[in-house]
């Protein structure tokens, strides 16, 4: 078996025992080295703790440690015999909903705490809500401090069921929940004495065995072009490569395909890959997340920004996107806002046309239209564009049916967006 | 079997290549801070990677602590020779010469680098600097982004940094501010290591282990040298080591090893209990938040 990637994202409330769980995770998987052990222990007895506070391995910055609590996103890094792990441990707080979106953004699961004692919360409901919104395609709901209650099954399947109702609200389909103590270690990576009522996997049972990636020959092929390499040099006098990364689908030598915005078709005649000597190794096929340069049979315009699409499944170019967005600045989103949407690796400028309904946090039911909508906020917005911009459906193509929008002025990230399947918003389409 | 399977080298290689490739694309003069240590090797290497059969779009620059080990600048120059890069060299000892530093009572130049860094980046004009700065180094740095947005004064602000969602990465910045980009993000060192192996990577020689007169000071074996060491109660000693990193040799401590090739090495690095930083730098060890407090002041 060759070693592949997982990336994950981590979500809880505050207190929830994330960090402390991403530390057991860490340590029973033997990423935690002895210096950094050393450095937890002196912390944790200074401050006079008992036992090693594992939370301080990941709460890194100083107003964390002050604060006990995780602020901003943090990359971690594990791996086992057979897998190596991305962990965005992002943190609970309800004003850092912003850092959940971006850790999630590039999960393909999504690990949710649920302290055992007070069940499905509001935050519970919000953090299922973000990642069905983001199209995370696993779910592993963690059900921690089962040691405080007893290792109660009952109270455990209330809690899963409960979950569940929520998950399928928001089109989450697989949602496999674990009972466990992060503090004492019980079904984090060894199984618990505790819990002979629970015939499930490990937490890290379960991360070894989900499916990874999903299979680019079911997609289409999408690739936004990054840079035109001409080197104007012998012996590449009249190379002409689009270098880019395919964000969904294959690509072989012959393929034929269409370039968006402009429509224009024509035929791949190779693919390459660069070499650090200055050579490439030609290849006759490619596929998404691979990074490769196109060559193509006739002389077109084509440019940064442009993409290159499959002939018979293209997708859709349009002046007129809807979606959902997450403001993650503090300054609000308001209709007849001028900004700049970025998709792949076209920026157009935009005006936000009207704000068409919101996610209420607190119930997690959609409101009709506001005025803005604020940081962290979640709603459905219409934007008009001042230019041809091809766009996907969010959840059928996640990598180019994502856009942001920006601040022109200082070019700030002012929301995260997730465009509707197209025949939700009126635009021309090729 | 999925043929269509990517392993995870394959998976950080792309993902690199993909971030110079939107450097290239976004901004009008970026920059590859290249010192010759093992993370700016690797990330020159794909860089090169990313752009062939075309030359290299971007320079390279180096700060030079006064204090390196001769055997990495002669590295730097035969690596910048051979492809016919662009080298800015700043260095700490004009800025010690002419007043505008002072030297520290520890000896160590490490924190030094910073103002040199920032005057070559604005006389540069550099809009992005790309590090080989790696997120399982430190845990400050498991909080960077892929694209850091740095103020006039170089300066990070853990609190405001700029969302980083999917792959869009946002390079923008007004006038005055640059952006650090960091290509290996989600590079372990022992990715790196396998990496070297898997590319046939060459380095410079320190990295593997021989024998060299060392001392210790504070637990960490130190090269003698003009730099300032060894004092006088600090004897000398041939020892059989290797260098995990190289940086400046005032604080860079040399691990005793065996591994005399970069399979070796990885074997060690698989089974060492010590972090990279933990074992061989002297300035992470000045306090809890020593890297969180250096990159607020415009180190990288």
């Amino acid at each position: 078996m060759t070693h592949d990637l997982l990336r994950l994202a981590t979500a809880g409330s505050v207190d929830d025992g994330k960090s402390t769980l991403v530390g057991r995770l860490l340590y029973d998987t033997k990423s935690v080295l002895a210096d950094q052990l050393d450095a937890v222990a002196r912390v944790s007895e200074a401050r006079g703790q008992a036992a090693p506070d594992l939370a301080l391995l990941t709460d890194g910055l100083r107003a964390e440690r002050e604060q006990g609590i995780t602020i901003d996103v943090a990359y971690r890094y594990f791996s086992t015999a057979n897998r190596s792990y991305v962990l965005a441990d992002t943190p609970g707080h309800v004003q850092y909903t912003r850092n959940m979106v971006t850790g999630a953004s590039t999960a393909e699961l999504a690990l949710i705490l649920v302290d055992a004692r007070h069940g499905v919360v509001e935050q519970t409901r919000r953090h299922l809500a973000v990642t069905g919104l983001l199209g995370v395609r696993h779910v592993a709901v963690a059900v921690n401090k089962m040691d405080l209650v007893g290792w109660d099954r009952g109270r455990y399947d209330a809690i899963v069921a409960e979950v569940r109702a929520v998950a399928a609200r928001f089109d989450i389909d697989e949602v496999v929940a674990v009972p466990l103590s992060a503090l004492l270690g019980d079904n984090v990576v060894d199984r618990s004495a505790n819990t002979a009522w629970y015939d499930g996997p490990t937490l890290l049972e379960h991360l070894e065995s989900v499916p990874v990636g999903t299979d680019p020959a079911t997609q289409p092929l999408r690739f936004p072009v990054q840079v035109v390499l001409r080197p104007q040099s012998d012996p590449h006098r009249d190379y002409r490569g689009y270098a880019g990364r395919l964000a969904a689908g294959t690509v072989s030598v012959g393929d034929e395909v269409t370039v968006l915005p402009s429509g224009r078709t024509t035929t791949v005649v190779g693919i390459d890959l660069g070499q650090a000597d200055g050579t490439v190794t030609t290849l006759e096929n490619a596929f998404s997340p691979q990074s490769v340069t196109l060559r193509l049979a006739d002389d077109i315009d084509v440019s940064r920004g442009d993409l290159i699409a499959s002939t018979e499944r293209p997708g859709h170019v349009t002046r007129s996107v809807s979606g959902m967005v997450c403001v993650v600045s503090e300054r609000p989103i308001r209709p007849r806002d001028r900004v700049l949407l970025r998709a792949g690796t076209r920026t157009v400028r935009a005006l936000v046309e009207e704000i068409l309904d919101q996610l209420d946090i607190e119930t997690v039911e959609y409101s009709r239209a506001t005025s803005q909508l604020d940081l962290n906020d979640i709603g459905r917005v219409r934007i008009r564009l001042a230019d041809d911009l091809p766009i996907d459906d969010y959840h059928e193509l996640r990598r180019t049916g994502a856009f942001l929008l920006i601040d022109e002025a200082d070019g700030a990230t002012l929301a995260a967006g997730m465009a509707d399947a197209p025949e939700r918003y009126a635009g021309a389409s090729i | 079997m999925n043929q269509h399977f990517l392993n995870h080298l394959d998976h950080l290689e792309s993902e690199a290549v993909h971030i110079f490739r939107e450097v290239a694309g976004e901004f009008e003069r970026p920059v590859i801070l290249f010192s010759g240590g093992k993370d700016s090797v690797v990330m020159l290497h794909l860089a090169l990677k990313a752009f062939a059969p075309a030359p290299l779009p971007f320079a390279l620059l180096h700060v030079d602590t006064g204090h390196n080990f001769p055997e990495v600048l002669d590295y730097r120059d035969e690596t910048v020779g051979r492809i016919g890069a662009r080298l800015h060299v700043a260095k700490v000892q004009d800025y010690i010469d002419d007043g505008r530093l002072r030297e520290r009572p520890d000896g160590t130049r490490n924190p030094l680098q910073t103002v040199p860094l920032l005057d070559a980046i604005e006389q540069g004009r550099f809009d992005a600097v790309f590090g080989g700065g790696r997120r399982d180094e430190e845990k400050a740095r498991a909080k960077e982004r892929v694209f850091s947005l740095r103020d006039a004064f170089g300066a990070w602000d853990p609190r405001r940094q700029r969302p980083e969602l999917w792959d869009l990465y946002n390079g923008r910045h007004s006038p005055g501010e640059h952006v650090r980009v960091f290509p290996l993000s989600n590079w372990t060192e022992l990715d790196v290591w396998r990496y070297i192996e898997r590319e046939r990577i060459a380095l410079p020689s320190l990295y593997y282990a021989h024998e060299r007169d060392v001392f210790q000071r504070d637990g960490m074996w130190l090269t003698a040298g003009d730099w300032g060491g060894p004092r006088d109660s600090e004897p000398v000693e041939a020892r059989v080591v290797r260098y995990r990193t190289v940086g400046d040799m005032s604080c860079t401590g040399a691990v005793e090893s065996e591994a005399a090739d970069v399979g070796g090495v990885i074997l060690e690095v698989a089974a060492s209990r010590i972090t990279e930083r933990g074992a061989t730098r002297a300035d992470d060890r000045l306090s809890e938040a020593a890297m969180e407090d250096r990159k607020k002041q415009g180190y990288f």
